[in-house]
């Protein structure tokens, strides 16, 4: 995980074409209450190999943002804007069975509550051989020795034992490594974990990451890492994308951003943290709440709780949105305090 | 706080019990030890953490020593008098004495009440008149950093800090000297769980409050209490002052809680001591220590013979764990 560049490659990189590119999407929600407009322009990209970390607090759209990725979004949520493309294609062309061959082959996803993932009566081996079955057309009985492998490989003891339990017979870790087990039998090459140990005892966290980094490295697969725990993007990621309200207001390699956070949210996110072992008197405040998303603000979504703005006496973060700018190399920052202010 | 000080809450051999049943007729085929002989003592103006994964029995240990659920053997002995078997109509007046808040204090709002009225809910039932109860309802809103007006709105105008706020603001309207909070922060966003974590501490301190914070996160525990309790499958395994507990984790469950702490700087890798396999179920726990199946360390023809007790670490009588090898 750390064998990756320091200066990551860009666009012009001809080398480097990125595995997922997403351009100016906007998913909004129409309601009766308004349009919420749950992303609202957000540019990322995600590299071959790479664990990007997608982090945020409730609300600020990280996982909108992957279901919009793989097509997703349902009533009354539509993607009003912006293109996804895998592997230099634009899933936005595609018809809904070929998106229905790309999410069980090469992009998998995997969720908070892998019981309600999992259908409740099949057995584990089955569903994961169901896997193996549409993929590579195999029989059900060698599937299912397929599916035997596959738990072994996530370090489910007793594999041939397992294979015949009901969802209902594991506990909250063992059906995580049975979800992980069924995303990478297809081989994909980029996994979408959401808050995929949010759900689990720490002890039991502690293992699912170990497991999804040792396999990472031994697959190969990129990981998009949604996340609102620092902790678990500091252990985890190579890159680091921090969403606020929508759109996402930093972006830099692991180290870089929590060594030098430059976004004032970030900045508050990372103090306002408790750090098991490293006590402080008092633990930093951001004030008030997240903005309301319909018909935000037209300036910057953060301005309002946003102490480095009254310091610094800006009066545009009221009313012009900042870019995400690139102020060094690979590290991007959505606020007027690290970019020119127009006259 | 003394040696010789009464504690203002003593627990003695607490165990509380459920039975396990099965099949069409819903026969008892066992039982559940959700808390197995738990002795704890909270001083007056002492903040204590009772860290635990889930399933550990801390939340059901809170429910017992409010009375909230009986307990199967144990007594509950506060300030000074044993409320183990007091009837409900006598413990009404000890009742105001402890509060409790809990995780979502939406679920515990009556949606249609204003929040002033729920406030003011325990006081009106103490007999408070009218006046002397918007002043408290004042100085309570004032406490919580909640302002007069917010008292004539409903539950669902407050975003979830601003409940957890409500919640407190109740809790200590009627004046408690306990107050058991069970993980009254996972709920919330991390930048709104530090505003309540500063709000608590500041509390406890100004008013001279004594809580019990039940939580998983020992991070978030750490924060605001200075003696931790870490239980596993219904027992203390450890319990001593925050700083020996970090700095000096005795018990191999300790120690891999701590480790497992994911640490938000990516500068610091740790060697981590992953624990295998998942907790054993309660209903049928494991012989001797009740850690040993997952235990790095457990010996053979040792650990799962003999069931180690909570044992002072070298000779620090407010450090106590429950290892047969450290102890």
């Amino acid at each position: 995980m750390t064998d990756q560049p320091a200066t990551p490659p860009t666009k012009d990189d001809p080398d480097e074409e990125p595995l997922l590119e997403i351009r100016g999407l906007r998913t909004y929600f129409f309601t009766r209450d308004g349009i919420v407009q749950a992303v609202d322009g957000v540019d990322l990209e995600v590299r071959r190999g790479e664990v990007l970390g997608l982090v945020g607090e409730s609300g600020c759209g990280k996982s909108v943002t992957s279901m919009s990725v793989l097509r997703l979004i349902s009533e009354p949520g539509r993607i009003v804007e912006g293109e996804v493309l895998f592997k230099g294609e634009n899933l936005g062309e595609k018809s809904a069975s070929e998106m229905r061959e790309i999410r069980g082959d090469q992009i998998s996803m995997i969720f908070q509550q892998p019981n309600a993932s999992l259908n409740p009566v099949y057995s584990a081996g089955v569903q994961i051989s169901e896997v193996f079955e549409i993929h590579e057309g195999l029989k059900r009985k060698l599937g299912v020795e397929r599916a035997v492998e596959a738990l072994r490989r996530v370090g489910i003891s007793d594999p041939e034992q397992r294979a015949g339990a009901y969802p209902h017979e594991l506990s909250g870790g063992m059906a995580q490594r049975v979800m992980i087990a069924m995303a990478l039998a297809s081989g994909p090459e980029l996994l979408i974990a959401d808050e995929p140990t949010t759900a689990l005892d720490v002890t039991i966290q502690a293992q699912i990451l170990e497991l999804m980094s040792e396999l990472q490295s031994e697959l190969g697969m990129a990981i998009v890492l949604i996340t609102h725990d620092l902790g678990v993007v500091a252990e985890t990621a190579d890159r680091v994308a921090v969403m606020y309200a929508g759109q996402i207001v930093e972006q830099a390699t692991t180290i870089d951003l929590f060594a030098e956070p430059k976004h004032p949210y970030t900045v508050g996110l990372l103090g306002s943290i408790p750090v098991a072992g490293a006590r402080r008197e008092r633990l930093d405040v951001i004030p008030g709440q997240v903005p309301n998303l319909i018909e935000p603000d037209s300036g910057c979504r953060f301005a309002s709780r946003c102490q480095a703005r009254v310091d610094n006496e800006l009066e545009i973060c009221w009313t012009k949105l900042p870019d995400l700018i690139e102020v060094e190399p690979g590290h991007t920052v959505r606020c007027w305090l690290h970019q020119e202010v127009p006259e | 706080m003394t040696a010789t000080d009464e504690p203002l809450l003593r627990l003695s051999g607490i165990e509380r019990r459920y039975p396990v049943r099965s099949g069409a007729l819903q026969r008892t085929v066992g039982e559940v030890r959700a808390v197995d002989g738990v002795d704890l003592e909270v001083f007056e103006g002492e903040a204590v953490g009772l860290v635990g994964e889930s399933g550990s029995g801390k939340s059901t240990l809170g429910r017992v020593l409010l009375r909230l659920e009986e307990p199967d053997e144990g007594t509950i002995v506060f300030d000074g008098d044993d409320i183990t078997h007091t009837p409900m109509r006598d413990l009404r007046r000890r009742r105001s004495q402890m509060q409790l808040i809990f995780q979502d204090p939406f679920s515990s709002l009556d949606p249609r009440t204003s929040v002033a009225e729920s406030i003011t809910e325990g006081l009106r039932a103490q007999g408070v008149g009218r006046k002397d109860r918007q002043k408290r309802l004042d100085e309570v809103l004032e406490l919580v950093g909640l302002e007069k007006y917010h008292g004539r709105r409903f539950p669902h105008e407050f975003s979830g800090g601003q409940r957890q706020r409500v919640g407190i603001a109740r809790a200590l309207a009627v004046n408690p000297r306990l107050l058991v909070l069970d993980e009254p922060v996972s709920a919330l966003d991390v930048s709104i769980q530090s505003q309540i974590l500063n709000l608590l501490k500041d509390l406890q301190q100004e008013l001279n409050l004594t809580l019990l914070f039940i939580a998983h996160d020992l991070s978030v525990v750490e924060h605001v209490c200075e003696r931790i309790a870490v239980m596993y499958l219904g027992k203390i395994v450890e319990v001593a002052s925050r700083d020996d507990l970090f700095d000096r984790p005795t018990h191999p469950y300790t120690e891999a809680l701590l480790s497992a702490i994911p640490i938000p700087d990516p500068t610091r890798r740790r060697e981590r001591i992953l624990l295998q396999g998942d907790p054993p179920s309660p209903i049928a726990p494991p012989s001797g220590c009740l850690f040993h199946t997952r235990c790095p360390i457990a010996e053979e023809g040792r650990c799962e013979i003999t069931e180690p007790e909570l044992k002072p670490v070298a000779d620090d009588s407010a450090h106590l764990a429950a290892c047969l090898l450290r102890t």
